[in-house]
């Protein structure tokens, strides 16, 4: 057995969610060793490869393939550059995080590997048995992978979660080496253009890493009154989460949908506002620690899975608690 | 220019769904079935597509069981043209999708490829991905947003991603994936539904696409997931930050 890890960074830092993937990596067999593969172009490419060499010790090699092909994620090149490490390499395994990134790169690299991917991995069994989600987390799924060539997963980060980097673990440093990209080619290049990128930047913590996350329904009735979520979700040093209802009408952006279309979230405490309960809002939200539902329709089925519920006009509730909360430290 | 856009066959998003007690899946039998909603987004974008003047044809494929012709039927009430059934036996994985859809684009040759980017019953999200692999056509998955430029033939794609929303442009021939927020599919209508009655659907079996139907994962079981604990319904804001504090810890 041996392990591709397809890394994402940014900032000159490997994601946490890839750090996830690291350690779903590890928990294939003890006897594994895994190599990174990090792409991109220029010098935040290398200090993400330098961060990565130290971000676990079970981490044997860096991989960096430095090339303007790899400057924005476009699934084209990347899945190319998966098969050619794959093919070079003869890893057993390949893993990414099942985010955006992962899902649109992964299942091509499959398809040039002539493989079946595995997406959305949420326990690995043993090297070749592993459980997943389906039906929108309504029930699990075993599968066990058969084939002769590699095994292509993605896997959720918050089914193998990791604490915060430690800044002085420099003692574990993997070596660093160059993806020979000689034979790469371009036939598939040039076929996809990336264009721009747009997001809300905010001071935040990410949705899909925070320890608290405060999210709020349709029934905040407007993009104006759904500020008071973010107002508590300031307070407590939170991230901010909505259902797709409250995307929909235009509340908030897109990315902040939580849910089976949207993010999967695993925090240690989920505040849900004005938020029914869904399926598919239950399946972005159910594995987290503590859940706590405000809802003035007690027969929400957001009820069935809050630890603490609160029956009641969201519109006092949430005054009432950035009075009383206490400040986040 | 044709338009392909393939649809699946699942349990309607409305059903509850139940694990059979066996372990061997989920109960299908005497269970309503739906087109798969991402997959009525996509017919639906190619339809607007040609509306606006700008493909000539929409051909609807499946791939399944005999019953899978039914959905098709409501794809062509929708407005689809016309429709393609590759009829199969036992289980059917996106890898296998994957060749059968690259066989039928090089009989029908369109210049998109449309599908939904998950199907809600096995919520894959691999097949979109894996078609463009094999046919090196680029991909621009989970699209909230399509523009054709039908002189230059490139099409320009909003996807929605972790960070907010991401552009690419595309050289057609190209596969694009839909997300929810793409569109609203639109219902078919009674005068629709009798008239597709009418319209062609042709049969292909995997032998006559030349592709072999194998399967290099195995589905062991199907069970429930862990329930959660039933929960407490509090009575005011003190006592749920007392309880956030004192019992849970994590404020």
């Amino acid at each position: 057995i041996s392990t591709l890890v397809l890394a994402e960074h940014q900032g000159g830092a490997i994601k946490p969610q890839s750090v996830s993937a690291v350690k779903a990596a590890k928990s294939l067999s003890n006897d594994n060793p895994i190599s990174l593969l990090l792409a991109g172009s220029g010098s935040a490419l290398h200090e993400a490869a330098a961060n990565a060499a130290s971000c676990d010790p079970s981490v044997s090699e860096v991989l960096v393939a430095d090339s303007d092909e790899f400057s924005h994620p476009l699934a084209e090149p990347w899945a190319k550059l998966i098969h050619l490490v794959q093919q070079k390499g003869g890893y057993s395994h390949v893993i990414t995080a099942s985010g955006s990134f992962g899902k649109n790169i992964l299942p091509r690299a499959a398809a040039l590997l002539d493989v079946s991917p595995i997406t959305d991995v949420i326990e690995i069994s043993d090297p070749h048995l592993f459980v997943r989600p389906i039906y929108a987390g309504n029930a699990l799924c075993t599968v066990r992978y058969t084939g002769a060539g590699p095994c292509l997963l993605t896997v959720r980060s918050t089914s193998f979660p990791v604490p915060p980097i430690l800044a002085d673990s420099k003692s574990n440093e993997a070596p660093i080496t160059q993806v020979d990209l000689s034979t790469f080619g371009e036939d598939s290049v040039g076929k996809s253009r990336y264009v721009k990128h747009t997001s809300q930047d905010t001071e935040r913590p990410d949705l899909g890493n925070a320890r608290v996350v405060v999210s709020g329904g349709r029934a905040l009735k407007s993009a104006e009154n759904f500020k008071m979520i973010e107002k508590l979700a300031e307070k407590l040093g939170a991230a901010v989460g909505a259902t797709r209802a409250a995307v929909d009408a235009g509340y908030v952006p897109n990315d902040l949908q939580v849910g089976q279309t949207g993010k999967i979230v695993a925090p240690e405490l989920y505040m849900a506002f004005g938020v029914s309960g869904a399926i598919q809002h239950l399946a972005g939200m159910r594995d987290s620690k503590v859940i706590v539902a405000v809802n003035k329709d007690a027969e929400a089925p957001i009820f069935q899975v809050a630890d603490y519920g609160l029956v009641g006009d969201i519109f006092e509730v949430i005054p009432e608690l950035l009075e009383k909360l206490p400040e986040n430290k | 220019m044709k338009i392909m856009v393939a649809i699946k066959r699942v349990v309607d998003y409305a059903v509850k769904i139940r694990v059979k007690s066996d372990k061997s899946g989920v109960e299908t039998q005497n269970v309503k079935m739906s087109m798969n909603p991402f997959c009525e987004i996509a017919l639906e974008e190619a339809l607007r597509i040609k509306e606006a003047g700008m493909a000539s044809e929409v051909v609807a494929v499946t791939m399944g069981l005999k019953q899978c012709v039914d959905t098709l039927r409501t794809g062509l009430a929708m407005g689809a043209d016309r429709g393609i059934h590759v009829e199969t036996s036992g289980p059917l994985y996106p890898l296998s999708v994957a060749k059968l859809l690259r066989a039928l684009v090089e009989v029908e040759k369109p210049g998109l490829l449309i599908l939904g980017k998950q199907a809600i019953d096995d919520d894959c999200n691999q097949t979109g991905q894996m078609v463009a692999g094999l046919l090196n056509w680029p991909q621009g998955t989970f699209a909230s947003k399509v523009v054709l430029d039908k002189e230059k033939q490139i099409v320009t794609v909003d996807r929605e991603v972790d960070g907010g929303l991401e552009t690419l442009c595309l050289d057609m021939p190209a596969v694009i994936t839909t997300d929810l927020r793409l569109n609203q599919p639109r219902y078919a209508t009674l005068p629709n539904i009798m008239k597709a009655k009418s319209k062609a659907i042709k049969k292909f079996t995997p032998e006559d696409l030349n592709v072999e139907i194998k399967s290099d994962i195995e589905e062991v079981q199907v069970t429930e997931p862990p329930k959660r604990k039933a929960g407490v319904i509090l009575s005011s804001v003190d006592e749920l930050i007392d309880k956030l504090k004192n019992e849970a810890h994590v404020i």
